[in-house]
């Protein structure tokens, strides 16, 4: 342990270069000859494409080629993937639509890529886009899931009779019904969750570049995993033998899980490189990100409770159906199956779970994971129906969550998942004396003096992080394994390089990776470099994204320490002539116990490079690396509260206050782990208050810009009160959950849980807008009452 | 973008010789709409012609007869900080100071704006309701003539905002119900008590731009309070409805924000 070791504030490392613009993004490499590319996109969310008009283009100052999707198929270009395959409860395969990187038949959403221009620069790029000629015959368009699945609705995909991608079952339905027929209490709602567009504040870019002497390419992009995308592009794409294939992630500005995807954009720019013989560079401006970035949420819910005499849960009954968009995106299926039903269960413990999810194809975006990635929907579902629940039988929210959390682990839930470790009422006592639950009545009274209504909500929440155990998601559908891997490589002098497959784009690894090591070695962290995001120095690695870097992550450096210190050990003994079990760690020096006997770091370190006077038969150097596979999910856990204001004569909401109570297991740096929370909660707010993407019937996105699509602001939100609890997790050597989706994952229910106890109503959509709020009390008639 | 050629005028008439000679020329002032719309590619304008560094149309003079001239260059955080216009109009200094976040205050113009004449836009109420002047290189409008409907103004296509004139008043105040994503007005209310009588103007909520609310104002001269006000609202019929509000919401913004602009006056 060290002044900068676990449980430490260390200032951020990383935060000198990106404050001070040094920061080194994708858009900032530049390579010699380099061209630009830009896209001619679908204006038609539905269209057969009739003709494809290059001429005009192709005259154009500066254009070197005009590539569309018949060039790109004749080339051998895969169709892009979904990686995760998921079966109906009839046992048949997902039915996918072939989906390719440029579309030249029928195009299905407003910003589909049908062709590339690359020019001498962006400018020309774009003005010959914009010359390409597209026939477009309109075919009709449908974009609400609910609506794709009536007959007679058109249909996208020859592969999906009725845009139908699956009808996905989990638990056990008879014994669910069972419990309904034998049901005291029935509470019932229909839920739904709004479709949200990812925002990074870095939209999407790509630097591809191809040596033909050595056959070889560079691709330089914004990717959280960019082992993952070479692998895919490789092996389904066919752009070039991994051996050949180069992706560096450098600086990534956020990603939310919509960097995660291999995208059309970066195919095109590695194949259209070759063909044109120069560097191709893409990078996305803003209104490309709000149409073609992966879209987040997207479900239509109906749930229903069963309760016993005692308000015990006996049984929950969940159908879902899931807008996956226009084409699946690589991990899209497993966001409304795996990653969702199967947290149905939340902090319950309840006897009997049936979910049906029906994923369906319409004429929008694609939609994958964002932020927490079937969690949030999940939590929202169950959240909202404890409260919702709870008031219905005339128990206080607390109580009847009380009555019902689990609290024995192990506990297996009826959904797969079993829970390893957590209190749940000590999340929930923390929060609600941070909030000072007792004196809302009188808060309340206050605010109806003033004439404002004023209500109170919780959410307790759980997830599962850490993703994940290989097997285990194997044998549900992924096409990876989802360990980690780690090198520690140490120099000569005894500093430090660690190199990781987990990828850093906010989360702050250059610090809290070095700080792991700072404190099982006792060196300062400024010794320690952390080295990811580049297939040529880390040799494989699946990224970052479902809260993992930690838990798994972290957990492979942590097994691949346990080898560098058994031989730093090792070689100390042997130098000190004394045995091995003796000798302990501490303060950057190795040292006998019992004895002033020692070695510094570095002289052992040197000592296993110079390599003069080793142990018998020991190989030189110290460097080790490790792969860790998860044995199970982690599962972080914990209690939000929200207290709101409403102004009747406005249908102004204000966050009075906002109070999350987490555990997330061990907490390497308290610092970051708030920020990571604060900025969750931010992106959970938005969704419960402002953001929303909506379409016309026509499929035109209508919230396509910042003068509609509201991101949440920094006055928007109050100060947050975080506490936090810990129960270590079993399953990983450091004790570690996660916690970079509980803050977006646990607050939407908490935001509506409050302004519908403050509005006196059960049911009210997502955001709760100014327009929806104030139309909420003209329907129920509470204007009056409140003044 | 488009390719576009800058010029930078040193005066009105230099201005418009350069407006004049170019083939598809704009006038170029804080650039806060221009700009984004030519990044669109919605707008390709052949030539730009950089109205801020003209001496001649910048700054904010108090008139012998009282009156606030501001040039019509003069950026909107000058107006929202002038001493001169917080002692004698101060909801003209807070009107000013609601405009976008500080970037754009610190960019974007009173001629601009009352030139785009964006029917979202703050600057168009304070105007309708004070009956300022607004000053060309050619000759001179009532806000009352010159504001003509959504994007619309009087003025001819070669015609330079030189500045904007604001009679005296009393009691001035204005109530902006922002949008939650753009932070335009979807409602603002600026209320006064000019030399002929109470004057109610209402921008952002109007199919047809900013819009007086003659009731409201007869009911202020007889009782100036929020309560002369609380009942009564605009026609839904006249109001815009978009994603973020509906017209009959926008109907009752109109009355809640004329009830807090009165209430914020005194
Ligand atoms: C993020 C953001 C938020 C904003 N929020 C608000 C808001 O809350 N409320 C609000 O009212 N506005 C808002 N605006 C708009 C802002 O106030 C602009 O500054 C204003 O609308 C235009 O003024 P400008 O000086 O930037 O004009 P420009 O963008 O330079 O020009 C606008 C138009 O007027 C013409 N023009 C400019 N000057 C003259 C002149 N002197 N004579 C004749 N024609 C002229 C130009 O040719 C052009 O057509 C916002 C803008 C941005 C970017």
């Amino acid at each position: 342990m060290t002044a900068e070791g676990i449980g430490a504030r260390v200032l951020r490392k990383e935060d000198k270069r990106f404050i001070t613009g040094n920061g080194r993004y994708t858009d900032d490499m530049t390579m010699q000859r380099m061209g630009h590319a830009a896209f001619v996109r679908s204006t038609h969310a539905h269209a057969r494409i009739k003709s494809i008009n290059t001429d005009d283009a192709m005259k154009m100052p500066g254009v070197d080629a005009v590539l569309n999707g018949h060039q790109l198929v004749a080339d051998g270009i895969g169709n892009i993937i979904c990686g995760w395959m998921i079966h109906s409860k009839d046992g048949s395969p997902m039915n996918m639509g072939a989906y390719r990187a440029l579309e030249s038949e029928t195009v299905r959403y407003v910003g589909q890529a049908i062709a590339v221009v690359v020019a001498d620069t962006q400018q020309q790029a774009r003005d010959a886009a914009e010359a390409v000629v597209v026939e477009y015959e309109d075919l009709p368009a449908v974009v609400d899931s609910l609506d794709a699945l009536k007959d007679g609705a058109p249909q996208l995909h020859p592969e999906a009779a009725g845009n139908l991608i699956y009808d996905w079952e989990i638990g056990e339905e008879a014994p669910t019904d069972e419990a309904f027929a034998n049901a005291a209490h029935v509470t019932r709602m229909d839920i739904d969750n709004n479709r949200l567009v990812p925002n990074p504040m870095e939209p999407r870019s790509a630097l591809a570049h191809f040596d033909p002497s050595e056959e070889h390419y560079t691709l330089y992009t914004t990717s959280q995993n960019p082992h993952v995308a070479r692998l895919v592009l490789s092996a389904f794409y066919n752009v070039a033998p991994e051996n050949k294939l180069r992706v560096i992630a450098p600086d990534v500005g956020g990603g939310f899980g919509s960097k995660i995807f291999i995208y059309p954009e970066e195919i095109a720019c590695l194949w259209a490189t070759k063909r044109v013989g120069r560097p191709v560079k893409w990078t996305s401006d803003r209104t490309e990100a709000f149409l073609t970035d992966a879209h987040g949420r997207d479900h239509h819910s109906t749930a229903e409770l069963a309760l016993d005499a005692n308000n015990k849960i006996t049984g929950f009954r969940v159908k879902t159906v899931a807008n996956l968009g226009a084409y699946m995106s690589l991990f899209s299926s497993s966001v409304p199956t795996y990653l969702y039903a199967t947290l149905l269960s939340g902090q319950y413990n309840i006897p009997n779970i049936y979910a049906n999810v029906k994923a369906v194809y319409t004429n929008t975006t694609p939609v994958d994971a964002y932020r927490g990635a079937g969690r949030p929907e999940a939590t929202y579902v169950v959240e909202r129906m404890m409260e919702t629940a709870a008031k219905e039988v005339g128990m206080a929210p607390a109580e009847f969550r009380r009555i019902n959390f689990v609290r024995e682990f192990p506990h297996q839930t009826p959904v797969i998942m079993a829970y390893d470790a957590g209190d749940y009422e000590a999340s929930l006592d923390a929060a609600m004396k941070a909030i000072d639950y007792d004196g809302f009545a009188q808060r309340r009274t206050q605010s109806e003096a003033a004439g404002k209504l004023r209500g109170i909500g919780m959410s307790c929440y759980i997830e599962a992080c850490g993703i994940a155990p290989s097997q285990a998601v194997g044998s549900l559908g992924a096409g990876v394994g989802l360990w980690e891997s780690a090198e520690v490589r140490v120099n000569a002098v005894g500093t430090i390089e660690v190199l990781t497959g987990s990828h850093s784009h906010g989360q702050g690894h250059e610090t809290t990776f070095a700080q792991l090591v700072s404190d099982r070695l006792g060196l300062p962290t400024e010794s320690i470099s952390i080295v990811h995001g580049d297939t040529d120095k880390v040799q494989m690695g699946m990224g970052t994204y479902g809260s993992r870097s930690g838990a798994v992550g972290m957990s492979a450096i942590a097994k691949a320490l346990d080898k560098v210190e058994a031989k730093a050990k090792k070689i100390a003994a042997h130098l000190m002539e004394a045995s091995e079990g003796d000798i302990e760690i501490e303060n950057g020096e190795l040292k006998v116990t019992g004895t002033d006997k020692k070695l510094t770091f570095t002289e052992v370190s040197l000592a296993a490079y110079t390599a003069h006077n080793l142990p018998e038969g020991m190989e030189p150097g110290l460097k080790e690396g490790a792969f860790y596979d998860p044995t199970n999910f982690t599962f972080p856990a914990g209690c939000y509260i929200c207290e709101v204001e409403v102004d009747p004569d406005t249908g102004v909401v204000s966050i009075e206050n906002f109070v999350a109570a987490d555990d997330f297991g061990t907490i390497i740096n308290p610092m970051i782990v708030e920020g990571q929370v604060h900025g969750g909660l931010v992106q959970g707010i938005g969704q419960a208050m402002l953001e929303h993407t909506q379409y016309d019937e026509d499929g035109q996105l209508l919230t396509a810009s910042y003068m509609d699509y509201t991101m949440p602001r920094a006055d928007d939100v109050p100060s947050f009160t975080l506490e936090t609890t810990v129960t270590e997790c079993p399953g990983n050597p450091l004790g570690m959950k996660g916690c970079g989706e509980a803050g977006a994952i646990g607050s939407p229910p908490a935001v509506i849980n409050a302004v519908t106890d403050a509005l006196g109503i059960r049911d009210m959509n997502m955001p709760a807008s100014p327009n929806r709020v104030w139309q909420l009390i003209q329907d129920n008639g509470m204007k009056e009452a409140a003044e | 973008m488009y390719e576009t050629k800058y010029h930078r005028a040193s005066t009105v008439s230099d201005a418009a010789a350069m407006l004049k000679n170019a083939d598809d020329g704009k006038l170029l002032s804080g650039g806060q709409t221009l700009i984004p719309t030519m990044k669109q590619r919605l707008a390709a304008p052949s030539d730009l012609i950089d109205l801020r560094h003209i001496g001649e149309i910048s700054g904010i003079v108090k008139q012998a007869d009282g009156s606030i001239r501001i040039g019509a260059a003069t950026c909107h955080a000058d107006v929202a900080a002038s001493e001169d216009i917080k002692a004698v109009l101060p909801g003209l200094a807070d009107l000013a100071g609601t405009i976008g976040d500080p970037h754009v205050r610190h960019m974007g113009t009173i001629g601009g704006s009352v030139a785009n004449n964006d029917p979202a836009a703050d600057y168009p109420a304070a105007l309708l309701a004070l009956g300022a002047t607004i000053e060309t290189n050619k000759r001179e409008f009532s806000a009352q003539d010159f504001f003509t409907g959504m994007f619309e103004t009087a003025l001819d296509e070669d015609e330079i905002v030189t500045a904007v004139v604001f009679p005296v008043a009393s009691n001035t105040a204005y109530a902006k119900f922002p949008n939650p994503a753009s932070r335009y007005a979807m409602a603002g209310v600026f209320v006064a008590k000019t030399g002929a009588g109470a004057r109610v103007a209402v921008t952002g909520a109007g199919q047809d731009g900013v819009f007086r609310m003659p009731d409201m104002e007869k009911a202020l001269d007889g009782n100036w309070s929020a309560d002369a006000v609380a009942g009564m609202a605009p026609s839904a019929d006249n109001m815009l409805s978009d994603l973020h509000g509906t017209a009959a919401y926008r109907a009752n913004l109109v009355t809640v924000m004329a009830k807090r602009a009165v209430a914020a006056s005194s």
